[in-house]
């Protein structure tokens, strides 16, 4: 008797240590794998231009963070969507609707005579309000008229799409003042690396030629940005009660209803908020590319509905954190990056990062069911 | 002694069906009355009219003295109404606290107020609190609800209504769905409730459930209550005997006038 009860509790201790390992693992593959494809990249990138190109360079990161910051913008709102158990697909043509709209409102300003610097404020501050507005449409008409939300974003692309396209013509919106250029691409740091460097706090150094070379910019300003939205978007998913009510309609609508959770109210502000980060990534673009661009965000919402999935956020709502879709969003900027310095050919990008899509949620269903047989044995 | 509920001749029809006809009820502090029938009784359709998800056309409901009149379950269970159903209205992806305060999270403030972030040590310590005042005990209240089973989801969902002052619970077939010892420890709570003074209308199909634990019994046939009996008084195959319809209270007094 006493053998058996003994060799028992072995055996559950055992389930209970793989049961977290298992939990373990499927919590930190993301990062391993990043690790991974961050290694594989160095190693490979090396060897294959025999040594003259290095993947692990300052600039390099720079690069990539840079290439997330409207992809990882996209997918916070989304994740807090997602996590309601909704999605948004006019995420990519209200990003460039806000592009469109703060670079006709910084040139009309301009051309009008007002100062560069409070012209520029007040068109970010319209294209992202810009942004806002078909994100709150979209809230209203799902909560008071529970159509899909599929169906009501879906709608809302195209009329965003349609209105950015009649404002800009179709063209890039010009004329702007040279600060809207340096806000997008001007920085936080500077380092000149070498002899004769070194770093400069928020203050471009005045150095030409071979100096100029070994200029690096440390955190550019829209990747400040993206940080600082980033920062708010953890503290809020995960500190507050707006976070926690997310996850509530996304597990049980109706049990958030029930409880006195303002519901509507708080899937309104969602795709508001959702518009809102769309409205960021919208004038950071006007700002990177010195214009606006209506056709900016289209090729950006898949991949940033893919950060957010591989990220593990549920599509089934309920499920999700902000560090997750971070995590995805690295993902993928590393890879297209990598798989470009490898020279390979641009279009296997696609395939790639489809690959890990499905792979991620293989992973999140094979833990499930590992998890689940372990207790249904023990 | 004053009925802490009390309804009076109500009536709800839906088109042509009357599926409450001039109901009346009364419970008194610290009373557990079971509320039975066959399916289409009207059991559910009344205990709505109570916590406000329906609106009757006519009779009165008295909650504690007052003539109440919900507009809105939100409005039943702020006057101290729980009613806890059958699904539970829980949500699977949070926690044992998360849930118990869902909609009435605990928050700590910084900045004047400004800044409000969730409470957690604050909803779990409160948590611990009211589960070990009903003697219940889980192996951890930071899992998600999904992962206990089906008796401690119940035991969450009767703590969240004891810990917001619930003065009246209604529970719609608390005992559907469980195992044998969960159902067992159902009632167990549903006892404890009554020890603490909290009155409670229970619905359910499973008469033995209903026998262990209720004062009266109130039977409902096609949407009249056909009879009420104290439990000490009657037994299974007479309850039944009116479920079906072979008995019939009011209709020997209709016989008798």
């Amino acid at each position: 008797m006493a053998a058996e009860s003994s060799s028992l509790a072995i055996a559950s201790a055992r389930t209970a240590r793989q049961k977290q390992l298992v939990l373990i693992v499927s919590r930190v593959w993301a990062w391993v794998f990043l690790a991974l494809l961050i290694a594989f990249f160095t190693a490979s990138v090396f060897s294959t231009s025999g040594g003259s190109v290095n993947f692990l360079t300052l600039r390099n990161s720079q690069n990539i963070l840079m290439a997330i910051t409207p992809v990882l913008l996209m997918g916070l709102g989304q994740t807090f969507v997602i996590i309601a158990a909704g999605i948004d697909l006019s995420v990519g043509w209200v990003m460039g609707l806000a592009s469109v709209i703060s670079a006709l409102v910084i040139a009309d300003l301009v051309a009008q005579g007002m100062a560069e610097t409070p012209a520029i404020v007040l068109g970010f501050v319209i294209g992202v309000i810009a942004a806002a507005i078909p994100g709150f449409i979209n809230g209203v008409i799902i909560a008071k008229l529970r159509i899909p939300s599929f169906i009501v974003t879906l709608g809302m692309s195209f009329i965003a799409r349609g209105i950015s396209l009649l404002l800009s013509g179709g063209n890039v919106v010009i004329g702007q003042p040279p600060g809207v250029r340096a806000f997008g691409n001007e920085s936080l740091l500077y380092l000149i690396s070498g002899e004769g460097g070194g770093l400069y706090f928020l203050q471009r150094p005045n150095v030409t030629g071979e100096a100029l070379q070994r200029l690096d910019r440390i955190l550019p300003w829209p990747v400040v940005v993206t940080a600082i939205v980033v920062a708010i978007a953890l503290f809020v998913l995960h500190k507050t009660q707006f976070g926690r009510h997310t996850y509530a309609i996304g597990g049980n609508r109706e049990a958030a209803l029930r409880a006195g959770v303002p519901v509507d109210r708080h899937i309104i502000m969602l795709y508001t908020l959702s518009g809102i980060t769309c409205g960021i990534a919208g004038i950071l673009h006007t700002a990177r590319f010195n214009g606006g661009s209506s056709i900016a965000g289209d090729p950006l919402m898949l991949p940033s509905i893919a950060a957010v999935i591989i990220g593990g956020v549920s599509m089934f709502g309920g499920h999700g954190s902000v560090a997750g879709t971070v995590i995805g969003a690295l993902i993928i900027a590393v890879l297209t990056t990598g798989l470009v310095m490898l020279n390979v050919q641009p279009f296997w990008q696609f395939i790639v990062v489809g690959i890990v899509v499905i792979l991620a949620v293989l992973i999140d269903q094979a833990r499930d069911l590992i998890i689940g047989r372990m207790e249904s044995q023990g | 002694m004053e009925p802490m509920l009390s309804v009076r001749n109500l009536v709800k029809r839906f088109g042509g069906l009357v599926a409450v006809n001039r109901v009346s009820l009364d419970v008194y502090p610290g009373e557990v009355v079971g509320l039975v029938g066959d399916n289409a009784a009207g059991k559910s359709t009344l205990i709505k009219c109570v916590s406000g998800v329906y609106h009757a056309e006519e009779g009165e409901i008295y909650f504690e003295g007052r003539r109440v009149s919900f507009a809105a379950p939100i409005e039943a269970r702020r006057a101290g109404i729980e009613t806890i159903y059958q699904d539970l209205a829980l949500a699977g992806n949070l926690d044992v606290p998360a849930n118990i305060f869902l909609g009435r999270e605990v928050k700590k403030r910084y900045l004047g107020g400004l800044i409000r972030t969730l409470d957690e040590d604050h909803m779990l310590r409160e948590s611990q609190t009211v589960l070990n005042s009903l003697e219940i005990r889980f192996p951890s209240l930071t899992v998600p609800i999904d992962k206990l089973s089906g008796g401690q989801r119940q035991a969450v969902a009767i703590a969240r209504a004891l810990y917001w002052k619930a003065k009246f619970i209604i529970m719609d077939e608390p005992t559907n769905n469980l195992g044998v010892v969960e159902q067992r420890k159902v009632l167990e709570l549903i006892r404890r409730l009554r020890e603490q003074g909290v009155p409670i209308i229970l619905i359910s199909h499973t008469l033995p459930d209903v026998f262990a634990v209720t004062d009266r019994i109130v039977v409902m046939h096609r949407g009249r209550k056909v009879t009420e009996k104290r439990t000490a008084e009657t037994n299974s195959q007479e309850i039944v005997q009116y479920m079906v319809g072979a008995l019939d209270d009011t209709r020997a007094q209709l016989q008798e006038a």
